[in-house]
C-alpha cells in the first residue's frame, strides 16, 4: 500500500489479485472466494489538484489510448468528455461562492468511482462483461463485453462509453492490471501534488480526515469526504472542500444511486415479465387441455355452401356434387 | 340486404366495405374462401421471423438464464449487433401489414359485444356471440397491441442503439427507453403467445397464412358477417375444378 | 533559486508572484502543497488572472501586469510603517546602515545622472560614501538622512494602499490583506518563499521587479533561511544550466564575463574584477576571480595558455557592445549586419518578439542551421502555410541547414534544475533516424573549421588551433569527458601552500572543489561554479541517495548542488548575530564556538567567526543591499514605470513611457500602440498541457490542449460581442492573431487610475508544425524590447485589440 507513490515501491504481494477475488460477476454467480482482500480505495483530494492533467496523460499512456485531438470549444476540459478513449477527465467549473463572493476554479478528475453496489455491473447482460473483486475494484472484461450499452444506464456516474470502433465498453479499471501487481494506479503514480493518492479504503478514509482538518482550518467549514452510501461507498473517493454541495463540482450527483428506473427494469420487469410470458404459454396449454380445438363443423361447411350459393351471382351447384363428406 | 334474424341471432348488414381487395370465393363441391394474398403471407412471416428473433435475441440480453440464446446469433456481440437491425425490418414489414390491415381492424359496434362475451369465445360457443367481420375483437387486440408496442420497441431501441442513437439522449432518457422497452418487449412476447395459440386452437386458421385460403365453414362460423360481405359483393370464382377442392 | 525546490516544504507562506507555479512548474509545485498539508502553510497568488495555482490559494489579489513594483514597494511601505521588519537582521545583515553619497536623488520618476538622449544614467552618485579607512560609512542607528534605509523609506513613501490600488488595480482591500499576511513573516520564526518565473522576468523592468522582493525578503529576514528564499523557476529543464555555463553573449562560464574592447590586456580587465572588500573582513569572494578565470582558459586552451600569453586572453572575443543579445542579433540581421545564423534547441520564429521581424530578419540571411530533434517552425519559416505562416516562399532565399539532434530521453549528461541541482540522466534510448548528439554535431563543425584553418591559414586561426581538445574520441565527445573538464583538474601536481611537502592533488587528476583552483595556471576548470561535481569521488551528479536526516529538506547525497553541493545560498544568514538558528525548529547551520555545522554546506569559511564575517560572501560588504550602488542599469532602488505599452499613464511620473533606460531601436519605434488604438493589456504564458512549442508535436498532449486560444472576461466579450469558444481576432501594429476564445470568470476587469483595464490572456503554445492543430501566438503582438539590465523581451506587458471573427481561412 503506498501513500508515496513516488519514487516507485516494491510489489506489494498481499494486493495480487486474480478470477479468484471476484465477489461479483456480471449475469452469472460466483462462488464466495477463499479470502477477503483488503478494500482499496483512490483519494481524489480536490483541494490539492492544480488541474495539470498529468492523470489523464498517465491514464491515455498507461493503457495506450490514443484519443483524437479534438478543438477548444471555450473551456479548458479537453476531451470534452469522456470518451472510450478517455477514462479520466479534468472537468473545470468556475464557481463564486455566494458566501465570500470569491470566485473558486472547482477542478475535478472525473472517471469511475468503482461502486460498492456497481449499477453498472448490476445492468449488464453479459456473463463475466463486468467483474468486481473483493478489494472492491469494479473491472471491465473486454473479451466478455457484447457492446450492449446497459452499463451506461446502469451507472449513476454516467461513466462508461461504449467504443465504435469495437464495440465495447471501457471506462478506468483503477489500473486492475497494475493493482494486481501491487501498482498503485497509474493517475495517482503521475500526480505531482499526490491530489490522487491511492491505498486501503481506510487509510485513505483515514487521510482524508487529516486533509478535511486541514481544510476546516482554512475556513471550509463544509469540508469533506465524499463517499456515497447510496451506491455502498465507492472505491474512488473525494475529499471537497464543499462536500455539502457535490453537485458544484460539475455535476458530481449529490447522492448518486442506482436509478429506480434501471432496479426496475433489472429486478421486477425482468421476473415479472418471465413470469407472465411463462403464465401466458402455460394458459394456452392449459385451455387446449380443457377445451379442446376450436373445430368447424360440418354444418358450418353446409352452412357456408347454402349462403354462398344462395348470393346473387352465384352459378348452379352441380346436384350430384351436392352431398359432402 | 335488410335486418332479419337467423338462428336467434340478428343477421348484420354488411357492406362492400367488410370485404379486403385480394377477399374471394370459391364455391365448387367446397367453399373456399381466399383470406390472405401471397404478399400478405409473405409480409406476415417475414414480420413472424422478424418477431421470433427478436424475441430470441432480446430474451437473451433480457435475463441471465437465457443468455444461451446467442449462441443462436453467433454470441453475444452478433446477438446485440444483429437485433436491432432485425428490429428494422420488423418495423418496416409491421409498416407493410398495418397498411394491408389497419382498416378492417378499426373497431366496430360488435366486437364489444364479442369481448364482453370471452367466456364464450374461448369455450368455443361461437352460436351465441355476434356475427363479427373479417377480424374479431381478439384479432382486433392483437392487432393494435402489436401496433402499439412495436411503435414502442422501435422508438426505444432507436434510442438505446448505441452503435447510432444512443449518444443523442441523456442517460436517464436512456433509462427510460430501457424500462419501456422490455416491458413493451414482454408484453408483446405474450401477445404473441395469445396469437400463435389462438392460431393452433382455432383449427384452420393456419392455413389462411400458408396457402392464403380458409374453409367455407372456418368463415361461416368465425367471420360469418366477412363471408356474408363476401357472397354479397365479393369476388368469386365458381368454376373452380369441382372436386378438387384446395385440399385434393 | 536562493534555496531548493524540496526546502518549500519549510515555508509558512508561498507567494506566487510574476509566475504561475502550478500551472509551468507542477512538479515542483509538489512541495507547496508538502508545505501546505504538514505546516499548514499559506498561499498567497498574486496574478492578472485566476490561475491554476490561484484555485489551490489560500489568498488571491488580482494585479494589473507590469506594476509589480509599485504592488511590493507598497508592501515594503506597509511593513515598514507598521513595523513588521526582523530588525536584527536588517541591521546586521543587511546595508541599511551605510550612508550614501551626496547627490544621489530620485526625483520624477528619474535618478540622478540620466541622459535622455543616451537612454542611460551616469552612476557615479548612485554609491556609498567611503571612509579614511577604506570602507563604507555607516550610521548604525539609522538617523542618518543619508543612510540606505531613511533613503529607502523616502523612495517608497509614495506607495500607499491607495497608489497601489490607482496603480496595479488591486482593490485595497486585498491589497491590504496580502500585505498583513506576507509582513507576519517578519518574525524569525516565520518564513516566507517567493517563487517566481518569466511573469517577472518577461518586462522592460524585469530585474527590479526581482530587486523588488529580493528586498521585502531581507527586510523580512527570509534569505538564507530555511523555507525562505528569492526562488526563480526557471522556464526550461536546463534553462539554469544554460546561464551557469555562459551561454549569454556577455558571459563565459560561471557568471565571469567575456572582456570589452576597452580591456585591451589580462592586467586591465582583471584590474576592475578585484572586489576589494567594502568592510572590514568580509570574503568578497569574487576575489577570487583570476583563479576562476585562468582556469577556464586552461580548460579552453590546455598548453597554450601560458602565463606568458596572459593565459590566452587574446583567444577571447571583445565585446564592443553591452551584449549581442537575441534582440540585438535580429535587429542586426533586419539591418544586413549579420547573415549567418546557428539555431541550436531553440524556436526563435516562435520564442522571440514581434514575429513579423523575425520572419523578416530570417529572410535576409544567407544560411540558417538549426539544430533540434524537432521539426521547428524557424526551420520551416520560409514555408508557407496560409494564415499561419503567410510568407512568399520564392521571395526567401535563405539557405536553411536542419540537423536533427538527440532529444532529453537519448541524451547522457546533467541538467541543472531550478534549485541548481546537477541531476546526471542517461539515455532511455537510441538516437532515431539521422539523428546524432548535439556534441558530435559541434565536435564535427570544430574540426572541419581547424581543418580549414590548417589547410588555407587565416587572420588569426589559434583560438581554433589551440583549442584543448582532449577527448578519447576527437569526433564524439562524451558527457563524462566534459563534466570531467568543467569540474576541473589539476595541470600540474598541486602542493598544499603551508606545507609544500604535502600533496593535494596529483597532477591530471580532479579537483576537489573550487577552493583549490589557482591563478597561476596550475589548475584548469571549465566552469568554476560546477567544480565539485565530477571529482575524485566520481560522479557527484549520478548520486541518488535519498536521505534526509531530521527531515531538513537538504537531501546533500541527491545529485550535485553548486556552488559546492551547498543547497540553501548564504545559509549563514539563517543563524543570528552569534550564530544560533533564528527558528530553532528550523536550524541550517549553527555555530558550535569553532566552526559552522548543521544540515548544510556553510556558506562562509567554516571557521569564520560570527559578528565578523557577514553571510553574503559574494558582496565586498559581506551583505546584502537594500541599495544596489550602480549594479543595475535602472536604478538602485526599484521604481514604479509602465510597460512600453500600457493602457494607462505612468501616474507615478506621467512624462515617462517604459522604461527610461530600456534599449529602444530606432526601427521599431514605429512599432509600438497606445491605448486609443489598442485599449486592452495583453498577456502571454504557458499552459500546463504543454511545454513551448515542444509538446504540440506529442500527441498526448496535443489532445490535452489541442488549439489556440487567448482568454478574455465575461465583460470584455459581452463588449465586443464575442462568444465562448467561438473566434475571434487579437491585433496591433505589429500583428493580427486568430484564436478560439475562452471566456471566463478568471479574468476580471481591473479599475486603474479609475478607469477599467480589461486583460487579454495570449498562451503560447501554437505553431504550423507537430500533432496540435495549427494555431499563432503572442509573439505575433509583441514588442520588440527587454529589460534595461538583460534584454529579456516584455512579453507579458502590451496592448492589442481584440474582435469577433470567423476563424482562419485554413483551419
Amino acid at each position: 500500500m503506498t501513500i508515496n507513490v513516488n519514487p516507485p515501491v516494491a510489489p506489494d504481494t498481499a494486493m495480487q489479485m486474480g478470477p479468484q477475488d471476484y465477489i461479483r460477476r456480471s449475469a452469472s454467480s460466483v462462488p464466495t472466494p477463499a479470502r477477503q482482500l483488503e478494500p482499496v480505495a483512490k483519494l481524489i483530494d480536490v483541494s490539492k489538484c492544480i488541474g495539470c492533467k498529468a492523470c489523464q496523460s498517465a491514464c491515455l499512456e498507461w493503457n495506450d489510448l490514443r484519443e483524437e485531438v479534438g478543438i477548444n470549444v471555450g473551456v479548458y476540459d479537453n476531451p470534452h468528455d469522456l470518451t472510450p478513449n478517455t477514462f479520466t477527465l479534468m472537468r473545470f467549473t468556475e464557481w463564486v461562492n455566494p458566501e465570500t463572493d470569491n470566485l473558486e476554479w472547482l477542478i475535478r478528475k472525473d472517471g469511475c468511482m468503482h461502486c460498492a453496489d456497481p449499477g453498472c455491473l448490476k445492468a449488464c447482460p453479459a456473463p463475466g462483461a463486468i467483474v468486481q473483486y473483493s478489494n472492491g475494484v469494479v473491472d471491465f472484461v473486454k473479451e466478455n463485453c457484447i457492446g450492449c450499452g446497459y452499463c451506461v444506464k446502469g451507472c449513476p456516474f454516467d461513466i462508461p462509453r461504449i467504443s465504435k470502433v469495437d464495440n465495447r465498453a471501457y471506462k478506468c479499471t483503477l489500473c486492475s492490471d497494475r493493482i494486481a501487481v501491487g501498482q498503485g494506479p497509474a493517475c495517482a503514480k503521475a500526480c505531482p501534488t499526490k491530489a490522487i493518492v491511492f491505498g486501503t479504503k481506510e487509510e485513505m478514509k483515514a487521510h482524508a480526515a487529516e486533509r478535511i482538518e486541514d481544510l476546516k482550518s482554512r475556513g471550509y467549514a463544509n469540508a469533506g469526504l465524499y463517499d456515497p452510501p447510496g451506491v455502498g461507498g465507492t472505491h474512488v473517493m473525494y475529499v471537497l472542500h464543499h462536500a455539502d454541495k457535490p453537485s458544484i463540482y460539475a455535476g458530481l450527483p449529490d447522492d448518486p444511486r442506482i436509478s429506480p428506473l434501471v432496479e426496475a427494469w433489472k429486478g421486477v420487469t425482468r421476473y415479472a415479465g418471465l413470469a407472465v410470458m411463462g403464465i401466458a404459454a402455460a394458459a394456452g396449454v392449459l385451455h387446449m387441455a380443457v377445451s379442446g380445438r376450436n373445430r368447424v363443423t360440418v354444418e358450418d361447411d353446409e352452412e357456408a355452401r347454402r349462403l354462398t350459393s344462395a348470393a346473387p351471382g352465384a352459378a348452379p351447384l352441380d346436384p350430384s356434387e351436392e352431398t359432402l363428406s | 340486404m335488410t335486418d332479419s334474424t337467423l338462428h336467434g341471432r340478428p343477421v348484420p348488414q354488411v357492406t362492400k366495405a367488410d370485404i379486403d381487395r385480394g377477399d374471394r370465393l370459391h364455391v365448387g363441391r367446397e367453399v373456399v374462401v381466399d383470406r390472405y394474398t401471397k404478399w400478405a403471407r409473405v409480409n406476415h412471416w417475414i414480420t413472424a421471423i422478424s418477431l421470433i428473433l427478436l424475441a430470441l435475441s432480446g430474451l437473451a440480453l433480457f435475463h441471465p438464464s437465457l443468455y444461451w440464446l446467442t449462441a443462436l446469433f453467433g454470441g453475444g456481440q452478433w446477438t446485440r449487433a444483429i437485433h436491432p437491425w432485425i428490429g428494422v425490418v420488423l418495423f418496416i414489414s409491421f409498416a407493410g401489414l398495418f397498411i394491408r390491415f389497419f382498416r378492417l381492424n378499426l373497431p366496430r359496434r360488435e366486437d364489444a359485444q364479442w369481448a364482453a362475451q370471452i367466456g364464450d369465445v374461448l369455450k368455443g360457443d361461437e352460436d351465441k356471440l355476434p356475427e363479427v367481420g373479417k377480424y374479431n375483437a381478439g384479432q382486433k387486440f392483437v392487432f393494435w397491441a402489436m401496433s402499439i408496442l412495436i411503435t414502442f420497441l422501435i422508438v426505444s431501441g432507436l434510442a438505446v442503439w448505441e452503435r447510432y442513437f444512443s449518444q443523442y439522449l441523456t442517460v436517464p432518457q436512456l433509462r427510460v427507453a430501457m424500462l419501456v422497452h422490455s416491458m413493451s418487449a414482454v408484453a408483446i412476447i405474450c401477445v404473441w403467445i395469445i396469437h400463435v395459440y389462438a392460431a393452433f386452437w382455432v383449427e384452420g386458421t393456419l392455413r389462411a397464412m400458408t396457402r392464403g385460403s380458409v374453409s367455407g365453414g372456418w368463415a361461416w362460423r368465425h367471420h360469418r358477417k366477412w363471408l356474408r360481405a363476401l357472397a354479397t359483393y365479393g369476388k368469386r370464382d365458381d368454376k373452380a375444378p369441382r372436386g378438387r377442392g384446395p385440399l385434393a | 533559486m536562493t534555496n531548493s525546490w524540496t526546502d518549500i516544504r519549510n515555508t509558512d507562506l508561498v507567494v506566487i508572484m510574476g509566475g504561475n507555479a502550478a500551472e509551468a512548474h507542477p512538479c515542483g509545485f509538489k512541495w507547496v502543497t508538502e508545505a501546505k498539508a504538514n505546516r499548514g502553510a499559506k498561499l498567497i497568488v498574486v496574478d492578472p488572472r485566476y490561475t491554476r495555482s490561484a484555485s489551490v490559494a489560500d489568498y488571491y489579489a488580482p494585479i494589473r501586469q507590469g506594476t509589480d513594483i509599485a504592488f511590493l514597494l507598497g508592501v515594503i511601505k506597509y511593513c515598514i510603517d507598521n513595523d513588521k521588519v526582523q530588525w536584527d537582521y536588517v541591521n546586521a545583515f543587511t546595508n541599511a546602515a551605510y550612508i550614501v553619497k551626496e547627490g544621489f536623488t530620485y526625483q520624477d520618476g528619474l535618478f540622478t545622472g540620466y541622459d535622455a538622449d543616451k537612454r542611460d544614467y551616469d552612476r557615479a552618485t548612485w554609491d556609498y560614501e567611503i571612509g579614511d579607512d577604506g570602507y563604507v560609512v555607516m550610521d548604525e542607528t539609522l538617523q542618518n538622512p543619508r543612510c540606505v534605509w531613511n533613503l529607502l523609506k523616502d523612495h517608497i513613501s509614495i506607495y500607499t494602499p491607495e497608489m497601489v490600488e490607482r496603480i496595479c488595480g488591486t482593490p485595497r482591500e486585498k491589497f491590504l490583506k496580502v500585505a498583513e499576511m506576507i509582513s507576519e513573516c517578519s518574525t524569525p520564526t516565520k518564513t516566507m518563499t517567493s517563487m517566481y518565473a518569466l511573469g517577472w522576468t518577461q518586462h522592460s523592468k524585469g530585474s527590479q521587479n526581482i530587486r523588488s522582493m529580493a528586498m521585502l525578503q531581507l527586510i523580512l529576514g527570509n534569505i538564507g533561511v530555511r523555507g525562505g528564499g528569492m526562488n526563480a523557476l526557471r522556464g526550461h529543464s536546463n534553462i539554469q544550466g544554460l546561464t551557469d555555463i555562459g551561454l549569454m553573449s556577455n558571459l563565459i562560464p560561471g557568471y565571469l564575463n567575456i572582456p570589452t574592447e576597452r580591456e585591451v590586456d589580462y592586467a586591465t580587465y582583471i584590474s576592475s574584477r578585484g572586489f576589494k572588500p567594502l568592510r572590514p573582513n568580509q570574503v568578497s569572494y569574487w576575489q577570487n576571480y583570476p583563479k576562476f578565470f585562468v582556469s577556464f582558459m586552461k580548460a579552453m586552451w590546455g598548453s597554450a595558455a601560458t602565463p606568458e600569453n596572459q593565459f590566452a586572453y587574446d583567444y577571447l572575443p571583445k565585446l564592443d557592445l553591452p551584449a549581442y543579445d537575441v534582440l540585438r542579433a535580429f535587429e542586426m540581421m533586419d539591418q544586413g549586419q549579420m547573415f549567418g545564423y546557428f539555431c541550436q534547441g531553440f524556436n526563435p520564429l516562435l520564442s522571440f518578439p514581434d514575429r513579423g521581424k523575425i520572419t523578416r530578419s530570417l529572410s535576409k540571411l544567407k544560411y540558417l542551421v538549426v539544430m533540434d530533434p524537432l521539426e521547428t517552425e524557424t526551420a520551416r519559416f520560409w514555408e508557407n502555410h496560409g494564415e499561419f505562416n503567410d510568407v512568399d516562399s520564392a521571395s526567401i532565399q535563405t539557405e536553411v541547414y536542419q540537423l536533427p539532434t538527440s532529444c532529453f530521453a537519448e541524451d547522457e549528461g546533467a541538467l541543472v534544475n531550478s534549485g541548481r541541482w546537477l541531476q546526471w540522466h542517461w539515455p532511455a534510448q537510441n538516437l532515431p533516424g539521422q539523428a546524432r548528439h548535439d556534441t558530435w554535431i559541434m565536435a564535427q563543425i570544430h574540426l572541419k573549421l581547424k581543418q580549414l584553418y590548417q589547410e588555407e591559414g587565416g587572420k588569426f586561426p589559434d583560438p581554433i588551433l589551440n583549442l584543448h581538445w582532449p577527448y578519447a574520441d576527437p569526433t564524439d565527445p562524451k558527457a563524462d569527458e566534459i563534466a570531467r573538464e568543467l569540474n576541473g583538474y589539476a595541470v600540474e601536481t598541486l602542493r598544499d601552500p603551508n606545507d609544500p611537502t604535502k600533496v593535494t592533488v596529483e597532477a591530471g587528476q580532479q579537483v576537489p572543489g573550487f577552493a583549490a583552483l589557482r591563478d597561476d595556471g596550475s589548475t584548469a576548470a571549465g566552469c568554476w561554479i560546477y567544480s565539485g561535481c565530477f571529482n575524485q569521488n566520481g560522479n557527484n551528479m549520478a548520486r541518488r541517495d535519498n536521505s534526509d536526516p531530521d527531515a531538513t529538506g537538504a537531501y546533500l547525497n541527491w545529485a550535485f548542488s553548486w556552488p559546492a553541493n551547498r543547497r540553501i545560498l548564504y545559509n549563514r544568514a539563517s543563524a543570528d548575530l552569534d550564530g544560533n538558528a533564528w527558528d530553532p525548529d528550523r536550524k541550517l547551520i549553527e555555530w558550535d564556538g569553532e566552526k559552522w555545522t548543521g544540515y548544510d554546506v556553510p556558506d562562509i569559511p567554516p571557521t569564520a567567526k560570527p559578528r565578523e564575517v557577514g553571510p553574503f560572501i559574494m558582496n565586498p560588504e559581506g551583505q546584502s543591499r537594500l541599495f544596489t550602488r550602480g549594479m543595475m542599469r535602472d536604478g538602485p532602488f526599484p521604481a514604479h514605470y509602465e510597460p512600453f505599452e500600457s493602457p494607462v499613464v505612468n501616474v507615478v511620473a506621467p512624462a515617462i513611457r517604459g522604461n527610461p533606460v530600456a534599449r529602444v531601436f530606432e526601427s521599431d519605434r514605429e512599432s509600438f500602440g497606445d491605448a486609443e488604438e489598442f485599449p486592452y493589456a495583453a498577456t502571454s504564458y504557458r499552459l500546463t498541457e504543454h511545454f513551448h512549442y515542444w509538446t504540440k508535436h506529442v500527441w498526448v498532449n496535443a489532445v490535452l490542449q489541442p488549439e489556440f486560444f487567448v482568454e478574455i472576461s465575461e465583460e470584455l466579450a459581452a463588449e465586443r460581442g464575442i462568444e465562448k469558444g467561438g473566434w475571434c481576432r487579437v491585433w496591433n501594429k505589429r500583428g493580427s492573431v486568430q484564436a478560439k476564445a475562452v471566456v471566463t470568470k478568471r479574468i476580471q476587469p481591473l479599475i486603474c487610475d479609475g478607469k477599467p483595464v480589461h486583460i487579454v490572456g495570449i498562451p503560447l503554445h501554437w505553431g504550423f508544425t507537430g500533432a496540435a492543430k495549427n494555431g499563432m501566438g503572442p509573439n505575433s503582438l509583441t514588442p520588440f524590447v527587454g529589460d534595461a539590465n538583460i534584454e529579456t523581451p516584455e512579453f507579458k506587458a502590451f496592448l492589442v485589440n481584440i474582435e469577433p471573427s470567423s476563424g482562419p481561412a485554413t483551419a
